[in-house]
């Protein structure tokens, strides 16, 4: 075989590649106005810029259908968004690709990448997308200037603030404020939580609104317990209270006090069928200027320094974003990153302690 | 008579019985080809499911697939053996298997159902268990103490093998001590066998209370002009048309603290302001909403046994002196009985498996069996799930199986 053949063959085989190369790619995520949010910041100048079709499917936690596609070994997810815990644990479990951070983006300010996202954000399998929290929320318009709650005890303290609370029916973030209620110092609560002596700690703490407590799965359920006034405060998705006061004019205020935060970002199942393709979109959305856009459209914290003093107003009004996110410093000040490591451990075991103990009325 | 039928021929002389026989198959085949659809589909998304979950409740192989050297030191040593340094090594070459294959996390999430906070202890060890020296029993007790922990070892052991009753012992509430006994899990920890108890009285009070309220209903409807019964029957299957959804969080806005019955309690002067009545997000909760959604489910039935109930009988007893009572009782009851019987069933088992209902409206008290599956399937523990979806659809088995006994599936009625 001469050059000129070779020459022709690899032309016609590029020319081959290439739809290949332009095929749509399958993210699965959350929907509602998560996935709008996702839809403007990154598929469509995504699409705009690098030809690559997004196909976006909802799913109500990407984790357990990405699961069931792997062990079908039938995958058509290329990229999915995860929780951290349900990360930690598929990549353990060998179904999902390991991601070199070093191949993403330098940030706006030339960090680079590995050290531009928040102090262990980043991990094996996953890229974080956003940081969201768990806080207290209540209704300013029901104190009077200088009485509302201040702090996570105040929110277990039923005698200075009578009244029932919406409580997350989950001992995940629960158990967590409850110490942080009880006294324990944020950096302390999964030292304090892995003893016997912590656990009944936080128990004994939570049965004191035991009597007071409406518990609640669903997050759009917060918002509509203080709206209808069925709760003087209650624990919820930062992003819902913004949403309610933000967007329906509501008098809620968030207590950042002993707020949990957690993230969520991307993952490549094992045999993604566009796994490159996959990878260049995660090395766009989670560059600073796409972050930043993002952490406009929903209020949800950008795990990218470089990417924090990018993000200007709520998009569309002349409301600035940045206080209402959880990753702003004045709210970061009693602030526990909830650890997945933890919860992948003792999730079941304290999962069925926690529905015991709701049973147990 | 045979040899006679032998010898008759068709017209193109083949034997007449054969070409009858060829002749039918074509449409016997043919008629199961119209059916053949409907058997595949109920195979492939009934029959197939329901074995693999029957089959994922005692089949795991997240542990057994990565450990061919301990499998073999427990095929060697017997139960109770405390495990020596050959034990450890074992552990040692598989954990560098499992570095290989990352299935660490898997291994150790099996491991971490039975015996929790052992799932990190896998990944830990995993991760440096190619700089693992001998002796490994004292390599291994410096990662973490907890490595000769007996209930480690015994977990070990019984998920070496991918069938397992682990899962059932976890929802009988039961656990294995040290020495493999079963023993009952701290009190505090007790939530499924008992809330599978809860679940079927539940779902017994609300099959009841359905049962009381459908019955004058259906009667109405079935002795009704049909003008006005049609009306009314618009009136009953207007919510069965409503989605799930708004009608649960209907209720969440009538019943709730500030909602509008306590509203109107408060403004009549029924209830002070601050003694408003708790229905939702209880156990009441729970049971009015599915009361309201199930009864559909109930009044459809009693009413097309109830139509077709001649009045001739009632009024012949009546003439003949009966009581209204004993009327009711000897004459119209037991011809309901059908009716009764396929309602009762329906309602019983749509709420003992309800899910969405108990989840918004349950509140602490008011969740079901269900809630429980849900847990573990948004967990990734489908053997878990499985198990205790199995245990549900025994138990529905089982009362199906009384039911046949004392009444008898021939006299269902479903419409």
């Amino acid at each position: 075989m001469n050059k000129k053949t070779l020459l022709a063959l690899t032309t016609a085989l590029g020319g081959l590649a290439l739809p290949a190369l332009a095929e749509d790619i399958t993210i699965m995520s959350w929907g509602g106005s998560y996935a709008a949010a996702e839809n403007e910041a990154y598929y469509k100048p995504f699409t705009a810029e690098s030809g690559i079709g997004v196909v976006s499917v909802d799913a109500d936690n990407p984790a357990t259908p990405v699961k069931a596609q792997v062990d079908a070994g039938n995958v058509t997810t290329d990229v999915a968004l995860f929780l951290l815990s349900d990360a930690v644990r598929l990549c353990d479990e060998g179904q999902l690709m390991p991601i070199d951070a070093s191949l993403l983006p330098d940030g706006v300010d030339g960090t680079p990448a590995e050290e531009d996202f928040l102090e262990g954000t980043l991990s094996e399998c996953m890229i974080p997308n956003d940081i969201y929290a768990t806080a207290v929320a209540f209704d300013a318009s029901q104190y009077a200037e200088g009485e509302a709650p201040s702090s996570i005890a105040d929110f277990f303290d039923t005698e200075k603030f009578p009244g029932k609370r919406g409580v997350l029916k989950s001992p995940k973030v629960v158990l967590e404020m409850a110490l942080m209620a009880d006294g324990v110092p944020a950096s302390e609560v999964y030292d304090v939580l892995d003893t016997d002596e912590g656990v009944d700690r936080a128990f004994a703490k939570l049965e004191s609104i035991k009597d007071d407590a409406i518990y609640w799965e669903a997050g759009a359920q917060p918002p509509q317990l203080l709206a209808d006034g069925e709760v003087v405060m209650t624990m919820s998705y930062n992003g819902r209270i913004f949403n309610a006061a933000v967007n329906e004019g509501k008098p809620f205020e968030v207590l950042w006090d002993g707020q949990v935060y957690e993230w969520e970002g991307y993952v490549i199942p094992e045999g993604a069928p566009n796994a490159e393709a996959a990878m260049d979109y995660i090395k766009y959305a989670t560059s600073s200027e796409q972050s930043a856009s993002f952490s406009e459209r929903i209020s949800y914290g950008t795990p990218r320094k470089s990417a924090a003093p990018l993000v200007g107003n709520v998009h569309g009004t002349d409301i600035p974003m940045a206080p209402n996110l959880p990753t702003y410093p004045d709210n970061m000040t009693n602030a526990l990153a909830s650890s997945a490591e933890f919860w992948v451990d003792r999730e079941t075991e304290l999962g069925e302690r926690f529905n015991a103990w709701l049973l147990a009325n | 008579m045979s040899d006679v039928a032998s010898q008759l021929t068709t017209a193109d002389g083949r034997p007449l019985k054969a070409a009858l026989a060829s002749a039918q198959a074509r449409a016997k085949r043919r008629a199961f080809f119209l059916v053949l659809p409907l058997l595949l589909f109920i195979l492939i998304s009934f029959a197939v499911p329901i074995g693999q979950m029957l089959q994922r409740s005692v089949y795991n192989d997240q542990f057994s697939k990565s450990v061919p050297a301990l499998t073999e030191w427990f095929a060697e040593n017997p139960k109770g053996t405390a495990p020596d340094e050959a034990a450890f090594a074992a552990l040692a070459s598989d954990l560098v298997l499992m570095k290989e294959t990352r299935a660490a996390g898997d291994a150790g999430t099996r491991i971490n159902y039975v015996v929790s906070g052992t799932r990190s202890m896998f990944t830990k060890a995993a991760r440096g268990a190619d700089k693992l020296e001998p002796p490994y029993m004292a390599a291994m007790l410096e990662l973490d103490e907890d490595w000769d922990d007996p209930l480690v070892w015994n977990a070990m052991r019984s998920a070496a093998s991918p069938w397992t009753f682990d899962f059932y012992t976890i929802a009988f509430d039961l656990e294995r001590d040290a020495d493999g006994k079963l023993t009952k899990v701290d009190e505090n920890q007790r939530i499924y066998f008992r809330l599978f108890i809860k679940t079927f009285l539940i779902a017994g009070v609300i099959t009841a209370i359905c049962l009381v309220l459908a019955f004058p209903i259906a009667h109405l409807l079935a002795t009704l002009p049909m003008a006005k019964a049609n009306l009314l029957m618009i009136l009953v299957l207007l919510p069965f048309w409503t989605s799930l959804l708004v009608r649960t969080t209907s209720w969440i806005v009538l019943l709730q603290g500030q909602g509008v019955i306590n509203d109107i309690f408060v403004a009549l002067g029924i209830l002070g302001d601050d003694g408003r009545l708790q229905m939702i997000y209880n156990q009441t909760g729970t049971i009015i909403a599915m009361v309201h959604i199930l009864l559909p489910f109930m009044v459809l039935p009693l009413y097309s046994v109830m139509r077709v109930i001649p009045v001739s009988y009632t009024r012949a007893a009546r003439s003949l002196g009966a009581t209204s009572w004993t009327t009711f009782r000897r004459i119209y009851l037991p011809q309901t009985i059908p009716g009764i019987g396929a309602g009762v069933l329906l309602v019983f088992i749509l709420a003992v498996g309800y899910y969405i209902t108990p989840a918004l409206v349950g509140g602490a008290d008011g969740q079901l069996f269900s809630n429980m599956v849900q847990f573990h399937m948004t967990k990734a523990n489908w053997s878990m799930a499985a198990a205790l979806a199995t245990m549900l659809l025994v138990g529905v088995l089982v009362l199906y199986w009384l039911y046949d006994r004392l009444i008898g599936i021939d006299k269902l009625k479903l419409g």
